[in-house]
């Protein structure tokens, strides 16, 4: 494989500097090369694709160690590249849970083996996820960690978050805590959005107000504390309401939203689908519409797969038996493309900020997110478009269960380059 | 009428109606001394329980047996299931032993549907979870229809944890359907409060609404939800909601009392009133047999043949 390649004619659109220009972008020696570097490159045809700094997902279950029937690093990685991600954060709630630094070394260490992209492992809040003990998340700092959270459940009392708030001020102002925002005691038994369909499919509801109580609360706590809050995959109207006055008010918080949040809605749950199980749910057309909203005048900063791969017989399975989650790092960029940025929805760079620039901030990922200029590390996403395809297994993940199989998008990842080499070219991985 | 009874919400009005006329032309059946019919010869029908029932599962047993199927009972206890197989996997043995019906309870909502995805037999829903229970919900059609003449316009009241229960959901979908006026009755936190879209009323005072009543349709209460916080006490539950003697003579004249059983004496409803004659609980029963014999003959037998 070539280390010196140049896409020819690609339109380049890089958030972090606001250009979107038609130009030649030169790879050189694992970074973004001047002109004079062109001589003897493997010209690479962009006429026609987009050149982007690589995408950044601030939240990827890779389920290594301990559920590698569902996922390991390698297969994670692979989909991600796939998918034109450069970096991915990888959720703490392995087994063992990613709640000291031997675990968060060991994810890192299979991460660079695999070498597809970069893996930043997110911390637990709690030891073991069981939001009673705060984890040492000192030493896990040291070990390179910048984002915590219990993903998959929130911090039970607000007294604990009060104190994690606090605590991790020690370590400077840019740690994040990462919440899962729903409120334990209304969703227990739930399986689905509580409303119209819940009510006549006779399934248990998740109500939209769980979110909603634990973002207010988390807000307050954001204020009293200045302490900095990520809520994880906003799934309510309201909640995007809270957080758009919230930041008004100059509160550190920053959301995030997920590609099946702004697709589906309970509706979508008629036949009972497992694939479309999440937590939190999928709501109603009025929550999605407001998420869309939320994304576009900025409340909302970044949208996050929140892959979740599960086995076939985890899925194939009651509805109320069934794992929540989706994987996504391969439909990703797609399915934005399709549902918000080709219906004029979404403006591409504004998309691309979403998807990598802001990521990459939050993330602390000096490396990702561009600026795309000579001398940057050359990590980054070429993709088509108007390319149309269906999703369908097989995945490069391990998971089949996607919440799009069977759609049709517009738009897919040609290139993706990570560390100056071509991880994917024409849409397949190199290696 | 479709492939499976799957739920009442599938049915047209006229598959309704269907059934109801071909149970009545089956209900003759269990009046005669050799209670057989040839219909179904030769096929297969498995009731594959996954919940405990005694009187869905035996009714469902009687009405193939009369109808001339071989019928087998898989149940949770003891079988494959218990010792971990996934329900797919369960379907698939079925469906290799050459079921022609799968008639499934559960207590997964949703899970018949997700079984028609599986297996070739055709499927009848017996209960699924908090979901819908059709053939209940038939059987009570036709027991309204039988002694009141007519369906539509009929006044009914659903009295209990409607949020719980599948019968309420198939038979306020049904009554609907079929031109009937539904009242769904009981303490706030167990009636969904999206009912409305139903189609139905809601109203939180029973002695209000028993005198405009043809039907008062009594639900089981289970005492579990209490500890869930649903309502303070099962005492407080039977004088607030409770179907009692006093009551009952707030309903007009012929007007019926119905319980999908099994009852729970004294907390829905009360001893005196399970017996009144206007009470028609185990014509309900009876019924089911012949609304059972109906839905496996017009699935099975595709309708063709002629009903006895």
């Amino acid at each position: 494989m070539s280390t010196r390649f140049v896409f020819e004619g690609g339109r380049v659109v890089d958030p972090a500097t606001g250009a979107d220009d038609v130009r030649d972008v030169i790879v050189a020696d694992g970074v973004i090369a001047g002109s004079d570097a062109v001589e003897g490159a493997e010209r690479i045809d962009a006429r026609g694709l987009v050149i982007a700094p690589g995408l950044v997902d601030l939240h990827t279950h890779l389920r290594e160690p301990g559920e590698e029937h569902k996922e390991t690093v390698a297969t994670g990685t692979r989909a991600a590249a796939i998918g034109g991600y450069t970096a991915v954060a990888a959720m703490a709630n392995t087994q063992p849970v990613a709640d000291n630094a031997a675990v968060i070394q060991a994810v890192r260490d299979l991460a660079g083996t695999a070498g597809l992209c970069e893996v930043h492992p997110v911390g637990a809040i709690t030891n073991g996820l069981e939001g009673e003990q705060l984890a040492e998340m000192g030493e896990m700092v040291e070990a390179g960690v910048r984002v915590f959270s219990d993903d998959g459940r929130a911090i039970p009392t607000a007294r604990l978050l009060r104190n994690a708030l606090r605590y991790v001020k020690a370590f400077g102002d840019d740690v994040v805590l990462a919440e899962h925002a729903e409120d334990p005691s209304l969703v227990e038994g739930g399986h689905m959005h509580e409303g119209v369909v819940s009510a006549a499919l006779g399934l248990g509801g998740r109500p939209a107000e769980a979110e909603e109580i634990v973002v207010a609360r988390d807000l307050a706590l954001a204020r009293a504390t200045g302490g900095r809050l990520h809520l994880c995959h906003l799934s309510s109207g309201r909640s995007v309401e809270l957080v758009r006055r919230a930041k008004s008010e100059g509160i550190r918080v920053t959301a995030e939203v997920t590609p099946h949040h702004l697709t589906f809605t309970d509706d979508d749950l008629q036949t009972y689908d497992a694939n479309l199980k999440m937590n939190p749910p999928l709501r109603s057309g009025e929550d999605r519409d407001a998420l869309r909203d939320g994304l576009a005048d900025g409340t909302i900063d970044v949208v996050a797969t929140d892959h979740a791969p599960h086995a076939i017989e985890e899925k194939e399975a009651e509805f109320d038996r069934a794992s929540p989650g989706t994987i996504g790092l391969e439909t990703a960029l797609g399915v934005i493309m399709t549902e918000l940025v080709h219906p004029g929805l979404l403006p591409l760079s504004r998309a691309l900020d979403v998807l990598s620039t802001i990521p990459a901030r939050i993330l602390g990922a000096t490396d990702q997110g561009g600026p795309i200029e000579p001398g940057r590390p050359a990590n980054l996403v070429v993709f088509d478009p108007e390319h149309e395809w269906v999703v369908e297994a097989p995945f490069a993940s391990k998971g089949r269960n996607s919440a799009f199989l069977g759609r049709r998008l517009r738009g897919r990842v040609s290139y993706t380059v990570y560390r100056g080499a071509l991880v994917v070219a024409e849409g397949k991985p190199t290696r | 009428m479709n492939e499976h009874l799957l739920s009442m919400h599938d049915l047209s009005a006229t598959d309704v109606t269907r059934i109801l006329d071909t149970a009545e032309s089956f209900r003759e059946v269990g009046t005669r001394v050799i209670k057989k019919v040839p219909a179904l010869r030769g096929r297969t029908v498995v009731n594959f329980f996954l919940e405990n029932s005694t009187r869905t599962r035996i009714s469902f047993e009687l009405a193939a047996k009369r109808l001339s199927a071989d019928v087998i009972n898989f149940s949770a206890g003891g079988s494959s299931v218990a010792k971990g197989e996934s329900l797919k996997d369960t379907a698939l043995t079925l469906q290799a032993m050459g079921a022609d019906a799968i008639v499934i309870r559960h207590s997964s909502s949703g899970s018949p549907l997700q079984l028609t995805r599986w297996v070739d037999a055709h499927v009848l829903n017996a209960g699924d979870g908090t979901h819908e229970h059709p053939t209940q919900g038939l059987l009570d059609l036709y027991t309204m229809r039988e002694k009141l003449g007519r369906l539509e316009g009929l006044r009914v009241g659903i009295v209990g944890d409607v949020q719980h229960s599948r019968v309420a959901r198939s038979l306020s979908f049904g009554l609907v359907k079929m031109g009937a006026e539904v009242t769904l009755v009981g303490p706030p936190t167990l009636i969904p409060p999206e009912a409305p879209i139903w189609g139905v009323q809601v109203s939180y005072d029973i002695e209000g609404v028993l005198p405009k009543l043809d039907v008062c349709y009594v639900l089981r209460v289970q005492r579990e939800r209490q500890r869930l916080e649903y309502f303070p006490s099962v005492r407080e539950y039977a004088r607030l909601f409770g179907i009692t003697r006093d009551r009952v003579a707030l309903m007009p004249e012929g007007g019926l009392i119905m319980h999908p059983g099994p009852m729970n004496r004294g907390v829905e409803i009360d001893s005196d009133v399970a017996d009144l004659p206007r009470s028609v609980i185990e014509e309900q029963v009876t019924n089911g047999i012949a609304v059972r014999m109906a839905l496996l003959f017009l699935l099975l037998g595709g309708g063709k043949g002629e009903a006895p």
